[in-house]
This record gives C-alpha cells, sequence and structure tokens, in this order.
C-alpha cells in the first residue's frame, strides 16, 4: 500500500523577528485526519508556527528558512493570492483568545458566511442558510436569531463556537487551533474540545492543536510534538508516549502536570528549574541549562532528532541516561 | 570596572537618548531657542522701530539690504517688525499657556482626586467651556476691556484650558491608586500634600507635554486675534503683520506671507517638540519604527 | 429608530451645559462696559439722565440680578436674545439671515475636510513607516501648524491671483443675478477657496487620528482573522479596519466642531464671506454685546446639537454602544 502523502508538513522551518529567531528549524508532519498536539510552554513559538503556516505573522516577524508543504505547495514561497485560495478553504485557524478574535462591529453571521462567500459561489442568502446549519453544528443555540448579533451579545465559549464554525465553514482539510481553550472557563474548555474532536471525525479534518495543557494531549489527540525554545525535543503517538517520556523536559512537563490533574496550568512549569530564557546563547541543546542529566557534551552542538521507537523521535544525547529509572521519571 | 571604562560603546551613553537624537526634533528645539533669543534681545536685534516709516515703500525682499526683508506700504522695515513681533507672539503663547496650564490642573486634579459629585460638576464646567467655540468665547471676553496683550492672554487661558484638565483628571484618576499616594494616605498626610507632593510631580511631565500643545494653541489664537485688529494697535504681532499685508495681498504678498511663515515654523517647532516628547512618555501610542 | 431616543436622552444631558454657558454669558454680559441703555441712547445722540433712567426701568435693568438672570434665561430658552442696537432688529433674526451662509462653508469644509483626512490617515496607516507616510505625515503636521487665515490668504495669492481660478471673496458674483444651475455654479465657485482654508487644518487633525486609529485596529486579533478566511486585503482593510477605526475618529470629529466655528469667523473675515464671522466682527466694532452674545449662545447651541448627531452616528457604526 502506498502510502498516503500527510496533509501538512514542516520542513526545517524557521521564524523570527529580526535579530531575534524563535523558531529554529522544526520538522512536523501532519497525516490525513491525525490530531496533532504541539506541546510547550508559553513563549517557546508555539503561536508563531502556527501563524508561519498560513503567513498570517506579526508585522515584523518573518518566514527566515525551511519550508510549509500543503497539497504539493509550499505555502512559504506562494504569491499571495494563491495563498489565499488555501486560508479558510483548505487550512483554518482558530486563535486563542475569543474576547478579541472577532469583529466587534460586524453580525456574527456575516462572519462566517465571509468565509463561505470567498471561497464558493454561493447566494447570499444560500450562504446565510449554511452559516444557520454551521452554528447549530457547533451548538449554539437559536442559530437564527443569532446570526444579526454581535459578538458583544455572547460569551467566551459561546464566541469560540462561532469561531469554531467559521473555521469549518468549507471543510477544510486541516485546523489549526492555537490554545483554542486557554482563555475559557474550565467547565466549558472540555465541552469546546469535545465539539473540536466530534467535528474533526465528522468531517475527516485533520487537526494541528497547540496547547500547554498535557491532558488535553493525551485525551484529544493522537501523536504530539514538545516544543521547547523554538526546537522539536520529542514527538510520539499518544499511547508511548504517556507511557514513558523519553526527553528530560518531555518528563518535566509530565512530572509537573501529574499532581494536579489534567488541568495543568503554566507556572506549574516552574518546577523544571529556570525558564525559557535561560536558553539565550545556548549552543548546544538549549534545555542543557536546565537539565538535570546535562553533561558538557551537551553544550557543543544542538542534538538532532533520532528515532527512538515506531513513530518515535527524540532530539537528547542523554537518552539512554533520561530512560534510566530516575527520580524524574519515577515520580510519574 | 576597568573593562567598562575602556569599552568605546560605553560612550554614546553621554549622549541625548535615542528617541531624541531624531533630526527633526533637535531642528525643532533651534528653531524654538532661536525665536526665544530673537524675542529676548529683539531690542538689539531689529534695526528699527517696527512702527516708524524708515525706507521707501513696498520694498520687495532682498532688494535694499538695509531692510532685508523689504518694507509696507507705510516704508515700516518687516524684519524689525518680525522681530520684535516676536515678543507679543511669544509672550501671550507662554502666559496664556501657563495661565491655562493652572486653571486646567487645579480642576482636573481636583476632580481625579476626588472623584464622585466634584468630578461631575468639575467635568461639566469643562464641557461647557469645551461646548463653547473658543475663539468666539475669546472675542467675546475681549469685548469687555480695551485691548492690551493681558486681556488677549487671559481671554485665551480662560478659554483654552479644557484639554489640560482632561489630561489631569486622567492622571489623577490612575495615580491615586498608586501605591507610594496609598502610603501617603495611610501615614495620614493631609489632602493637600498628598496632591501637591506626592501626585502633581508625578502627573507633571504629562502636563507639560500637554502644555506644549497650549502653547502652540496660543500662538495660534493669539494670531488670529490680532489679524482681526483685536489686539493693541500699538503693539506689533505676527499676526498684526499678516492682517496688515492683507491689503496688498494681491500684489505684494510677501508682507503676509513671511510673518506667516514665522508663525507656522514656530507653531510646528512646538509641535514636533509635543509629539516626540508624547512618545517618549507613552511608547506605545507612536507607530514602531 | 434610535435617533428620537439619542435625542432625548442627550438633549436632557446637553441641558446643564446650555444652562452653565447662559450663565456665562450673563457675567459676560455684566462685565461689559455699559449697558444696553447707553448703547441706545449713544446711537441716538444725546438722551437726558431721566429718560435713560425710565428706559432702564422699562428694561428691567434696576432689577436685582438673580431676576435679570431669570429672565435672560427664560429670554434664551424660547429663543429671544433681546435687540441689536446696531440694526435695530431682534439679534435672533440678524443672526438667522448670517447663518446659512456659515453652516454652508463649515458643512462643506467639515465634509472636505473629514473625507480627505480619513482617506490621507488611511493611506499613512497602510504605508506607516515607509515614505508615503513620512512625505504626509509632515504635510499634515504642517498643515496642524498653520493659522487658517494665512492659509487663506496663501491661497489667494495662488489661486486666485497668479491662477486666476476661484474668485478671491464674496459668496457669489456681486450683480450677476444669475438662476438655476448657473447660480449654483457661482455659489460653488465662490465656495472652494474658503472651504478649503478652513478645512486644512482640519484635515491634518482627522488625518492624524484616522493613522492611529487604524495603526491600533491592524495589530487587532480580528485582523487575523480575516485572513485566515482569505479575503482580499482591500476588503479587510475597509470592512474591518476602517470599519472599526472610524468609531473613534467619528467621536473626535463632534468635539472639533466648536473649534471649526471659532475658524469659520476668521476665515469669513478673509473671503468676505457674509456669515457669522463678519457680523461678528461688526458687532464688537459697533459694540454690539447683544449681539455677540447671541452669536455664542447660538453656536453653542449648534455645537450641542451636532454632537447629539454624531453621537448616534457613532451608535449606528458601533454595536456594543447600541444595545
Ligand atoms: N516584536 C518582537 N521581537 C522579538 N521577539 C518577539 C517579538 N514579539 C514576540 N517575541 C518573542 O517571540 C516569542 C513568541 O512566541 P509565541 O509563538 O507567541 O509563543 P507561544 O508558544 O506562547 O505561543 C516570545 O518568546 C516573544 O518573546
Ligand atoms: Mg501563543
Amino acid at each position: 500500500m502506498i502510502p498516503k502523502p500527510p496533509v501538512l508538513e514542516l520542513l526545517k522551518l524557521e521564524v523570527g523577528f529580526p535579530g531575534a529567531p524563535i523558531v529554529k528549524g522544526i520538522d512536523l508532519k501532519i497525516e490525513e485526519g491525525e490530531k496533532v498536539a504541539l506541546v510547550g510552554e508559553s513563549g517557546c513559538g508555539k503561536s508563531l508556527t502556527a501563524f508561519s503556516i498560513l503567513r498570517l505573522l506579526p508585522q515584523a516577524a518573518r518566514i527566515t528558512g525551511g519550508q510549509v508543504i500543503f497539497d504539493g505547495h509550499d505555502l512559504a514561497t506562494l504569491p499571495a493570492h494563491e495563498l489565499r485560495r488555501i486560508r479558510g478553504k483548505g487550512i483554518a485557524l482558530i486563535l486563542q483568545e475569543p474576547m478579541t478574535s472577532l469583529n466587534p462591529v460586524l453580525p456574527i453571521g456575516l462572519q462566517v458566511a465571509e468565509n463561505i462567500l470567498q471561497h464558493e459561489k454561493l447566494s447570499r442568502r444560500a450562504a446565510k442558510e449554511r452559516v444557520i446549519e454551521l452554528l447549530d453544528l457547533v451548538g449554539i443555540p437559536n442559530p437564527r436569531e443569532r446570526y444579526t448579533m454581535y459578538p458583544h451579545n455572547f460569551s467566551g465559549g459561546m464566541r469560540q463556537r462561532v469561531m469554531i464554525a467559521m473555521a469549518i465553514a468549507c471543510n477544510p482539510r486541516l485546523l489549526i487551533a492555537d490554545e483554542p481553550t486557554t482563555a475559557l472557563d474550565v467547565t466549558i474548555q472540555a465541552q469546546v474540545m469535545d465539539l473540536l474532536e466530534d467535528l474533526c471525525s465528522k468531517l475527516s479534518m485533520a487537526m494541528l492543536l497547540i496547547t500547554h495543557d498535557l491532558g488535553a494531549v493525551a485525551q484529544w489527540t493522537d501523536r504530539v510534538a514538545v516544543m521547547y525554545a523554538g526546537r522539536i525535543v520529542e514527538t510520539a503517538p499518544i499511547a508511548p508516549f504517556f507511557a514513558g517520556p523519553q526527553h528530560p523536559y518531555s518528563q518535566g512537563l509530565m512530572n509537573s502536570s501529574v499532581d494536579d490533574g489534567w488541568h495543568y496550568s503554566s507556572h506549574r512549569l516552574t518546577e523544571i528549574t529556570g525558564n525559557v530564557h535561560s536558553a539565550l546563547g545556548e549552543r548546544g541543546c538549549a534545555f542543557a541549562p536546565r537539565c538535570p542529566l546535562a553533561a558538557p557534551g551537551c553544550r557543543e552542538t544542538p542534538p538532532p532528532l533520532e528515532l527512538a521507537g515506531p513513530d518515535w523521535h527524540v532530539a537528547c544525547y542523554r537518552r539512554a541516561e533520561a530512560m534510566a529509572p530516575s527520580p524524574v521519571a519515577a515520580s510519574h | 570596572m576597568s573593562l567598562l571604562a575602556t569599552d568605546p560603546n560605553d560612550r554614546p551613553r553621554l549622549r541625548l537618548p535615542k528617541s531624541l537624537r531624531n533630526p527633526l526634533f533637535v531642528l525643532a528645539v533651534i528653531v524654538l531657542l532661536g525665536v526665544l533669543v530673537m524675542a529676548v534681545f529683539a531690542a538689539q536685534i531689529a534695526p528699527y522701530d517696527p512702527l516708524d516709516m524708515v525706507n521707501m515703500p513696498f520694498l520687495w525682499p532682498f532688494a535694499d539690504p538695509s531692510s532685508p526683508l523689504g518694507t509696507d506700504q507705510l516704508g515700516r522695515d518687516l524684519f524689525s517688525g518680525i522681530v520684535q513681533g516676536s515678543r507679543a507672539t511669544l509672550l501671550v503663547g507662554f502666559s496664556s499657556a501657563v495661565l491655562g496650564l493652572m486653571i486646567g490642573t487645579c480642576v482636573g486634579a481636583l476632580a481625579g482626586y476626588f472623584g464622585g459629585w466634584v468630578d461631575i460638576i468639575l467635568m461639566r464646567v469643562t464641557e461647557i467651556f469645551q461646548t463653547m467655540p473658543t475663539l468666539l468665547l475669546i472675542i467675546v471676553i475681549l469685548a469687555i476691556g480695551n485691548p492690551s496683550i493681558p486681556l488677549i492672554a487671559i481671554s485665551i487661558g480662560l478659554a483654552a484650558w479644557p484639554m489640560i484638565a482632561r489630561l489631569a483628571r486622567a492622571e489623577f484618576l490612575s495615580l491615586r491608586e498608586a501605591d507610594f499616594v496609598m502610603a501617603a494616605r495611610a501615614l495620614g498626610y493631609p489632602t493637600g500634600r498628598i496632591i501637591l507632593r506626592e501626585i502633581l510631580p508625578n502627573a507633571l511631565p504629562t502636563l507639560i507635554v500637554g502644555a506644549s500643545v497650549l502653547v502652540a494653541n496660543g500662538i495660534l489664537l493669539e494670531s488670529a486675534v490680532s489679524f482681526l485688529n483685536l489686539g493693541d494697535p500699538n503693539v506689533v504681532s505676527w499676526g498684526s503683520l499678516i492682517g496688515n499685508g492683507r491689503t496688498q495681498i494681491r500684489s505684494e504678498w510677501y508682507l503676509s506671507a513671511l510673518p506667516g511663515v514665522a508663525t507656522v515654523l514656530t507653531v510646528l517647532s512646538l509641535n514636533i517638540l509635543g509629539d516626540r516628547l508624547t512618545d517618549i512618555l507613552n511608547p506605545r501610542s507612536g507607530e514602531r519604527s | 429608530m434610535g435617533l428620537l431616543r439619542t435625542i432625548r436622552r442627550t438633549a436632557l444631558q446637553a441641558l446643564p451645559t446650555m444652562f452653565g454657558i447662559v450663565l456665562i454669558a450673563f457675567i459676560l454680559l455684566h462685565l461689559m462696559p455699559g449697558d444696553a441703555v447707553d448703547a441706545i441712547s449713544g446711537m441716538s445722540g444725546s438722551s437726558s439722565q431721566e429718560t435713560m433712567e425710565e428706559m432702564r426701568a422699562a428694561y428691567g435693568l434696576n432689577d436685582s440680578l438673580p431676576v435679570q438672570f431669570i429672565r435672560y434665561v427664560a429670554g434664551v430658552f424660547t429663543l429671544n436674545f433681546g435687540m441689536s442696537i446696531n440694526y435695530s432688529a431682534p439679534v435672533l433674526d440678524v443672526i438667522m439671515e448670517r447663518l446659512p451662509a456659515t453652516l454652508t462653508l463649515m458643512f462643506t469644509a467639515f465634509v472636505l475636510a473629514l473625507s480627505s483626512g480619513i482617506v490621507i490617515g488611511w493611506a499613512m496607516a497602510v504605508f506607516a513607516g515607509r515614505w508615503v507616510d513620512r512625505l504626509l505625515t509632515a504635510g499634515s503636521l504642517l498643515l496642524y501648524s498653520a493659522p487658517n487665515f494665512w492659509v487663506g490668504l496663501m491661497i489667494i495669492v495662488y489661486f486666485s491671483a497668479k491662477l486666476q481660478l476661484f474668485p478671491a471673496g464674496g459668496a457669489e458674483t456681486i450683480g450677476a443675478d444669475l438662476q438655476g444651475w448657473a447660480w449654483f455654479t457661482d455659489r460653488l465657485h465662490h465656495l472652494v477657496l474658503p472651504s478649503c482654508a478652513l478645512a486644512a487644518f482640519f484635515v491634518a487633525i482627522y488625518a492624524r487620528l484616522t493613522r492611529a486609529a487604524m495603526l491600533e485596529v491592524l495589530r487587532q486579533d480580528y485582523i487575523r482573522t480575516a485572513h485566515s478566511k482569505g479575503l482580499h486585503p482591500m476588503l479587510i482593510q475597509f470592512r474591518h479596519g476602517l470599519r472599526n477605526a472610524l468609531i473613534p475618529v467619528t467621536t473626535v470629529a463632534g468635539l472639533h466642531l466648536g473649534n471649526m466655528l471659532g475658524g469659520a469667523v476668521v476665515v469669513e473675515t478673509v473671503f468676505n464671506w457674509p456669515g457669522l464671522g463678519r457680523l461678528t466682527m461688526n458687532a464688537l466694532a459697533a459694540r454690539d454685546t447683544q449681539v455677540l452674545l447671541g452669536i455664542l449662545l447660538l453656536s453653542s447651541i449648534a455645537v450641542i446639537v451636532t454632537n447629539v448627531l454624531i453621537d448616534w452616528l457613532v451608535s449606528w457604526l458601533d454595536p456594543r454602544i447600541r444595545s
């Protein structure tokens, strides 16, 4: 059997601000219908990675190298008008902050319909009916009346549902969700994640879920990629990963997240001593300054991602030591 | 330490902060200093009394070295007029700004610090003054007495303070919750002391930037008033020079153009100064460049 | 539907403001040298001390100040601003005769300033940091610093004296007795230079405002959302960007209307425009205090009324205010 090509493939992607590289060459593959989690502490470059896929970077930021392969095209160099045909149609994006990601002066129905009208030859009336179906699908009650309402009439959770309706409006093959539940109440978070999972299987849509919530990773995705200081340090299928992560940073993450259940907040990360900025000016492994197993060799060159099991890659010189029973791994 | 001292990168620290090294800003400061010197030493710089007939009428600029900027219909020296006129213009601009700054700060400080009813009433008063067209109010006040520089300055100050009041109110509103104010209150300092000694010094930078706009405004209003011939007929100002040139505007247009250029340069410099200082105080307001 | 409600609400809010303005006018009236009787007798030649006293009693000038004030307030709220000594006619009539000309000038200048200010500011924001922006920023700072009467004179020098494109003054060709379309174009022709002179300063203000508002809006998350849908950048600029940026611009535009009226007084003088500006100057020369105060009061009312309209416009632009 010929393996199907992946939906999206990032090849050595580099993104940065002038004089400040943030994403330092990451490789990531997302298969058809697969749900991949990108995990890492805040500031490590997750959002920048997500934005660079559709070239929606902040003004000063640039893709400085690498490729973004979607449908046989390199999105990093695709002409703008062709890229616009992929935005919203092939790949859709959901942002973290539902309070600010909808335009406050336009009715929500119109904002969803915009996406449909842009990519499909539909009359305004037909588009409106589609939007009402979509709003119903994402669980917004009375969609017909809500169609003409404005974002300020909705709660955060409801706004995020509107965002989801907008994102799935044109049946995209890939949905990028940048911390879609971080800004929501804990009780609503699970509902929204359930909805996303449900939609992914209904529409056979792949999803790149960006999060710093390992609990969400375990519950709602198929594969995880752990990011640290602009590099992917470990990528593995969910089951073996949660049975025993191999990178010391993943182990630390897991450690700090287990004690308060699946809901894990970023400040718990400080239990791994130091922070992401101690990576500044590090020539070798960016995690070395905080790593309990760091050896002098770790500080020379960054470790490459190496096969460490079936579909399992780890970037660590001290993998063997990390896998040995240690205080870090034992508490898991 | 010794390493630091020999570091060549250490030297730029002695220079102006980066935001002030903008050439436009430097130019603006130079222009303002120049105008200030001109006003202070007007008597020494101006060759003639600007009200005396000293030369042939309607000399064009650069035609006769003894009247470098030409003469008007009565043979009065335009260069002397511009130099002497800077006095009245700047005097009114600054003193009206000081008055406006004082009224505005008092009103804004009280409104912002006490809030509640005081705030509501004082902001009403501010709104009243903001609703009345500034220049009309000035004109009506001028009708009270004989035109003189103090009356003009007072009328402009009375009409222009609301902007400062709003600024001061916003500053006091946010500063009254600051830690050091809380501490002062906990120590039982009297309210007057808290307002004057604790909050005011911190609000002052913003207010002074606001006052630079007020000076610019004052100069523009003064020139309008004296252009309309409502000023003291015995005092030359840039506005009155422009007004004087009006009757020959189709032929000897330099008579109005040159004093106008002086006004524009001065006001422009003040505005550049104000813009730059605002950027420094509030870096988010400008674009990143 | 919202207009009536907005008007009612704002009118109630404006009532104390109006009251305060009347109080200030009343104080100014009493600070001015001489009273109405002095003025009248001054006009009609010598009057004896007795007749003047009789007139004072007849005009109620001997009543206590509070009584006079109440009468004054009642007068203003019934649009009775007293008599003009200079024109021997009710102040309201005198003003109303000149008001249309001033309103025409102001309205033209306002529309001109707002539309070109928004376009220029938008261009500055789109090209922020590049030379187009630098050039327009410098230009608007220059306009922002120039006295409007001087701009008017310079416009006259170039467009009227040199190029002979437009008339330098007046509102119509004197003695031409034009009809219909010709009358209209003649008017328009006379309107061009004064409205440009009046608009110049405000173009700069609105352009700077629009630029700042646009830059702020373009940073917002919902702009990224709009791009993520694959919309055309122009559509995003207008439907998502400008729509939002217009809210602060319109709000502030309302605050500047009073200034524009003040500016009109001077510009009218420059262009011999037969409006309130010239009336003001004549009233001042003749010490026609009632007319002066009437102009101040009526123009304040005009500012309040336009602010109601602006409020309504803003609530129409911003659904968050509407509900
Ligand atoms: N204008 C800028 N110049 C340089 N660095 C920036 C700028 N804006 C953001 N950054 C850096 O880029 C990173 C942003 O990463 P991001 O992708 O937002 O992280 P997250 O993983 O939290 O989504 C942060 O480390 C931040 O410090
Ligand atoms: Mg992020």
